[in-house]
């Protein structure tokens, strides 16, 4: 069994008496990309979606913020925070980060030659966002624009 | 809805021409986003790539994820074989509608710092 948490935001919202949310359901394949290099030969990034932040940074605010955060792959694990809409789920990130941004994991990885190269700089955002057209307009095209400026082969998403 | 917008964003980087990986834990949110690559990690919200302080599960798991984008040949979500406990209490609380579940704070422009020190410290002061 897996949670069916649309069903249970659903629930949430109907009891609170807000309207139901339209969540985006693809109605295309999605695009393909294939990996045209070995992975132990690709420079990758990162964005977490988890609303971390380094401290000295602005942090995110709650309201569809569709700004990213540049953070560098050399960040003290210490310096990282969070700011996200769903604040109950930060607990254990604001305890170990790597929970939900795997700084560690991938400066492991590059060490141990899975990967080719982490790029010098990972990303987040505050993926709370309730106007998908804004994240198709707003957020995606920033996001791409930070990868191709770290020219990463491939990228790793992590949802909160 | 982090899946969703994580699903909306890989759709375009792929389309653009980067390959991507998402790696979540909310796998209706992720199967009606349909990604090009996902790897569900059947673990509650928070913790898409393992549990606090356990590195080696963490380097694990993103490892796995990240090797899908040389093993996948097609669009597909991969189920790991991951569990958070030996009960599944967790997903009862999680799936309950009336409590549990998540929180939302109030939704505005101001920016919501962890500590009020990161404030001072991001406004210069």
């Amino acid at each position: 069994m897996y949670v069916d948490y649309m069903k249970a935001i659903t629930e949430r919202y109907s009891r609170l008496g807000y309207p139901p949310y339209d969540w985006f359901h693809a109605d295309t394949p999605p695009p393909w990309r294939p990996l045209d290099k070995k992975l132990s030969d690709c420079k990758v990034s990162m964005m977490s979606t988890s609303g971390a932040y380094v401290a000295g940074q602005v942090a995110y605010f709650y309201k569809d913020d569709t700004s990213t955060r540049r953070i560098p792959k050399s960040t003290p694990t210490e310096d990282l925070r969070f700011s996200h809409i769903t604040e109950n789920y930060l607990v254990d990130p604001r305890r170990d980060p790597n929970c939900i941004f795997p700084i560690d994991a991938l400066r492991r990885l590059e060490v141990d030659g899975t990967v080719g190269a982490v790029a010098d700089d990972l990303f987040s955002c505050m993926g709370g966002i309730y106007s998908k057209r804004r994240v198709a307009e707003e957020l995606a095209p920033a996001v791409h624009q930070n990868f191709k400026a770290q020219n990463v082969d491939a990228a790793l998403l992590v949802a909160m | 809805m982090c899946h969703q917008t994580v699903s909306l964003v890989a759709r375009y980087l792929e389309q653009h021409g980067i390959p991507t990986m998402c790696i979540g834990s909310a796998l209706d949110i992720l199967t009606a986003g349909n990604p090009p690559r996902a790897t569900f990690v059947d673990f509650p919200l928070g913790h898409s790539v393992g549990k606090p302080f356990d590195a080696e599960g963490q380097i694990d798991i993103v490892r796995r994820g990240l090797q899908g984008l040389e093993r996948m040949t097609a669009p597909g979500i991969e189920i790991l074989d991951v569990r958070w406990s030996d009960d599944e209490d967790w997903k009862r609380e999680a799936s309950d509608g009336a409590s549990g579940g998540d929180v939302r704070q109030p939704r505005d422009t101001t920016p919501r710092y962890q500590y009020e020190e990161d404030r001072l410290l991001a406004e210069g002061g």
